[in-house]
C-alpha cells in the first residue's frame, strides 16, 4: 500500500477519538486540576493536596471505600457462583432448541431500567410487602420482619443487578469449549469436582476474569442499588462523591474523591490480573 | 464504497442538526420541587399566554449544583428557599437580580416579600420574591405513638424501628434546638458551630438502631408511614396533611422545640434564555385564585395576599389543628446560611450514615 494518508481508517476511527477525547479525556483532565486545587482558610482557591490527604487522614472516607471495595470482590464472587452453573447449563446440557430461548428469558429482566428492578425488590422485600404477607399467611413468621435496608438485601440486589454482566462472556468462552474434552475426562475416570477444576474453569478463565472486571466496576461505580436497599447502613463510595458535590458544595473535594476511585479500583482489578495470571489485552477479547 | 460511507456520515450529520433544531413555540424551562408545577395550572398557564412549560423537580442542593455547573444556564427560573441563595449567590454568581417593578407586587403579602428581599439581597439587589412556605415538624401516628411531641422523640427507644427522618441540614438544626441550643445564633461562628454540630451527630450515631432508614423521598416515607412501619418521623407539615387524610390517626405535630419554618421562592438563573416568561409565571401563581389551586393540591400555604379566602376550609382546618398560636410564635424561620456551614453539616451527615 502506498503511503499517504489512510481516509478510510481516518474516517473511521475519528468519532471514536472525537468521542474518547470531548466525553472522558477532557472531563477527566477537568476533574484532575479541580481535584487539585482546594480553598485556603481566606477562602481563595488554589493549589493544594489537601483534598487527596483528606481521603486517607479522615477514617470514614476509606473505610467507606473498603468496605465499598470488600462488598464490590464479594459481590463479583457470588454473581460468578450463580451464573456459572446457569451458563455451564444453557451452553452443554439442555438441548440447543432452548438455548435461545434460556438466554433470552435471563436477559428479560434487563429490558426495564434499574429503577424499576430496584423498586420490584423493595415491594418484595419490605416489612408490608410480599414475601412477608406469604410468611405471615402460612404461619412461618408471627410479626413481619423488615429485610430490606440492610447489607443482605443490597448485595442480593446487586448480584441481581449484575448477572447479566457475566453470563454473556461465560456464555461466549463456555460455547467454544469442546464437548469432547469432558467426555474423555469422564472415561479416564474424571469426577464433578476436578473436571470443574481443571477442564472447564481453566478454559473460561478469560471470560470468567473480563466477567469479573465489568460486575466489579458496576458494583464499585452503582449508586442506586446500595443506596436504596442498602438503607440507613448502606453507605457506598460514590454516595460520598455524590454528597461533597451536592450536598457541601465541595467540587474540589468531590473530584478528588472521583479520582481516587478510579485510579483505586484500577489498581484492584490490575492485582486481580496479576493473581490470576490474565493479561488485559487477551482478556477484553 | 468510501463515498457511500462519506454520504451516510453526513446524512446522519444533517439529520442530528435537523431533530435536535429547536420548535418555535415559547418555552419556560422551571426548576422547580415536586408539585410545585400542577399540570392544572400548567395548562391554564399555557392557554393564557401560549408559553409551554418544561418543569425539572430536584431538592435545594441539586438545584444549586445544576446552575452551579452551567453558570446558571439551562433553566429560565428555579425555586429555592429563601435561607439559600445569599452565600451561594456571592461565590457562585447564578441568579441574576430580580426586577420587583415586573412583579405584580399587591397581590404578594408585604411582610414575606420584604423578609425574603432582605434575605436574599446581595450587592444591594433582591434576587428572590416568596413563593410558598411551610414548616418541618413530626409527622405522627397518634394511635401507635400516642406521646410523641418533639424531636428529641426521634430518639425516644420506645419507638425502635419505627422512627425516619432525613439525612439533611434540616434534621442537625432540629435536634439542636430540641436539645436547648439555638444553632442560628452559632451560624456566625464556624468552630462553635461545628462542636454544636459534633454534638447532635454523636447523638444521632448513638441512637441510630432506633432508625428504620432515613428517608430522602417524600412519597416514599407516606407509603412507610401509611403502612404502619413508620410511627414517627420528621417531615413537612402538607405530608403530615395529605395523610391525614387517608387516616386520620396519622398527623402533623408541631413539637415542642419549634416547627422550622421555610419560605421556597422565585429566583431566575443568571442566564435564563426568557425571563420575560418567568415573570409572566411568577404573577401567574401568585395570583390568589391560582395560589388558592395550588394550596388546595399540596396543602402548603403561599405568599399570595387573599388566596388563604379561597381554599378549602379543610386546608384551613389542618393549620389550626396543628398550629395552636404559642406555636406559630415558636416557629424557627431559618435565616440566610453563611458560606461554609454546607461543609461542616455534610461532615457530620457522612459520618452519621457510616457508622454502624
Amino acid at each position: 500500500m502506498k503511503p499517504g494518508i489512510r481516509w478510510g481508517l481516518v474516517i473511521f476511527i475519528s468519532p471514536v477519538l472525537a468521542w474518547l477525547t470531548l466525553l472522558i479525556v477532557l472531563p477527566q483532565v477537568d476533574m484532575f486540576i479541580m481535584a487539585i486545587r482546594a480553598e485556603n482558610p481566606l477562602g481563595e482557591m488554589g493549589f493544594s493536596l489537601g483534598n487527596f490527604k483528606l481521603f486517607f487522614l479522615e477514617p470514614i472516607y476509606w473505610r467507606t471505600f473498603a468496605r465499598t471495595a470488600i462488598f464490590s470482590v464479594l459481590v463479583t464472587f457470588l454473581t460468578f457462583l450463580i451464573t456459572m452453573p446457569v451458563a455451564f447449563y444453557i451452553t452443554k446440557v439442555v438441548s440447543p432448541k432452548f438455548q435461545g430461548f434460556l438466554a433470552v428469558l435471563v436477559l428479560m429482566p434487563f429490558w426495564v431500567s434499574e429503577l424499576v428492578r430496584v423498586y420490584g425488590w423493595m415491594i418484595l422485600l419490605r416489612e408490608s410487602g410480599v414475601i412477608n404477607h406469604f410468611l405471615l399467611k402460612f404461619g412461618v413468621l408471627e410479626q413481619p420482619m423488615e429485610m430490606l435496608y440492610n447489607d443482605v438485601a443490597m448485595v442480593m440486589g446487586l448480584v441481581y443487578t449484575s448477572m447479566l454482566f457475566m453470563l454473556v462472556p461465560l456464555l461466549s468462552a463456555l460455547e467454544s469449549l469442546d464437548n469432547n474434552l469432558i467426555e474423555a475426562a469422564y472415561d479416564l475416570g474424571g469426577n464433578v469436582w476436578s473436571i470443574a477444576m481443571r477442564i472447564v474453569i481453566p478454559h473460561c478463565l478469560p471470560g470468567i476474569v473480563s466477567g469479573s472486571i465489568v460486575v466489579f466496576m458496576l458494583t464499585l461505580g452503582n449508586y442506586l442499588t446500595p443506596n436504596l436497599m442498602g438503607g440507613k447502613n448502606g453507605l457506598w463510595f460514590t454516595e460520598q462523591i455524590y454528597n461533597q458535590f451536592i450536598a457541601s458544595f465541595n467540587w474540589n473535594q468531590g473530584s478528588a474523591f472521583g479520582f481516587l476511585l478510579l485510579i483505586l479500583s484500577s489498581g484492584i482489578i490490575w492485582l486481580g490480573l496479576k493473581l490470576t495470571h490474565q493479561r488485559l489485552g487477551k482478556v477484553v477479547q | 464504497m468510501l463515498r457511500k460511507m462519506i454520504a451516510l456520515l453526513v446524512a446522519m450529520v444533517a439529520g442530528f442538526c435537523f431533530l435536535s433544531t429547536p420548535v418555535s413555540a415559547e418555552t419556560l424551562e422551571l426548576l422547580t420541587w415536586k408539585g410545585y408545577a400542577p399540570t392544572v395550572l400548567v395548562d391554564k398557564f399555557k392557554a393564557e399566554t401560549n408559553i409551554d412549560v418544561k418543569v425539572t423537580f430536584t431538592n435545594n442542593e441539586e438545584m444549586i449544583a445544576k446552575l452551579r455547573a452551567t453558570r446558571g444556564a439551562g433553566f429560565d427560573l428555579a425555586q429555592p428557599s429563601q435561607d439559600r441563595i445569599s452565600s451561594v449567590q456571592e461565590k457562585y454568581q447564578i441568579y441574576q437580580p430580580i426586577d420587583i417593578s415586573k412583579i405584580n407586587a399587591d397581590q404578594i403579602i408585604t411582610s414575606m416579600l420584604d423578609a425574603v428581599k432582605k434575605n436574599t439581597n446581595v450587592a444591594g439587589k433582591p434576587h428572590a420574591v416568596p413563593f410558598c412556605w411551610g414548616t418541618d415538624g413530626l409527622v405522627v401516628n397518634k394511635k401507635l405513638a400516642p406521646n410523641a411531641s418533639d424531636y428529641t422523640d426521634l430518639l425516644n427507644a420506645a419507638y425502635e424501628g419505627r422512627v425516619s427522618y432525613r439525612l439533611k441540614r434540616p434534621t442537625l438544626i432540629a435536634m439542636a434546638f430540641a436539645m436547648g441550643e439555638d444553632p442560628f445564633a452559632k451560624y456566625s461562628d464556624p468552630v462553635a458551630y461545628k462542636a454544636l454540630m459534633d454534638k447532635i451527630g454523636q447523638a444521632l450515631i448513638d441512637n441510630k438502631k432506633l432508625v428504620q432508614n432515613y428517608w430522602s423521598n417524600g412519597d416514599a416515607l407516606i407509603q412507610s408511614m401509611r403502612a404502619n412501619e413508620i410511627y414517627v418521623a420528621m417531615a413537612w407539615d402538607n405530608g403530615g396533611w395529605k395523610l391525614h387524610e387517608e387516616n386520620p390517626d396519622i398527623d402533623f405535630v408541631a413539637p415542642k422545640s419549634g416547627a422550622m419554618g421555610w419560605i421556597d421562592t422565585f429566583a431566575i438563573p443568571a442566564k435564563a434564555k426568557n425571563p420575560e416568561a418567568a415573570y409572566k409565571w411568577i404573577n401567574f401563581m401568585l395570583r390568589p385564585e391560582n395560589a388558592a389551586i395550588f394550596t388546595n393540591l399540596e396543602k402548603c400555604g403561599t405568599a399570595s395576599k387573599g388566596a388563604i379566602k379561597l381554599t378549602d376550609a379543610s386546608v384551613r382546618a389542618n393549620f389550626e389543628r396543628s398550629f395552636s398560636d404559642a406555636d406559630i410564635d415558636n416557629i424557627k424561620w431559618y435565616p440566610p446560611v453563611p458560606a461554609n456551614l454546607e461543609s461542616i453539616e455534610g461532615m457530620v451527615l457522612d459520618k452519621v450514615k457510616a457508622s454502624k
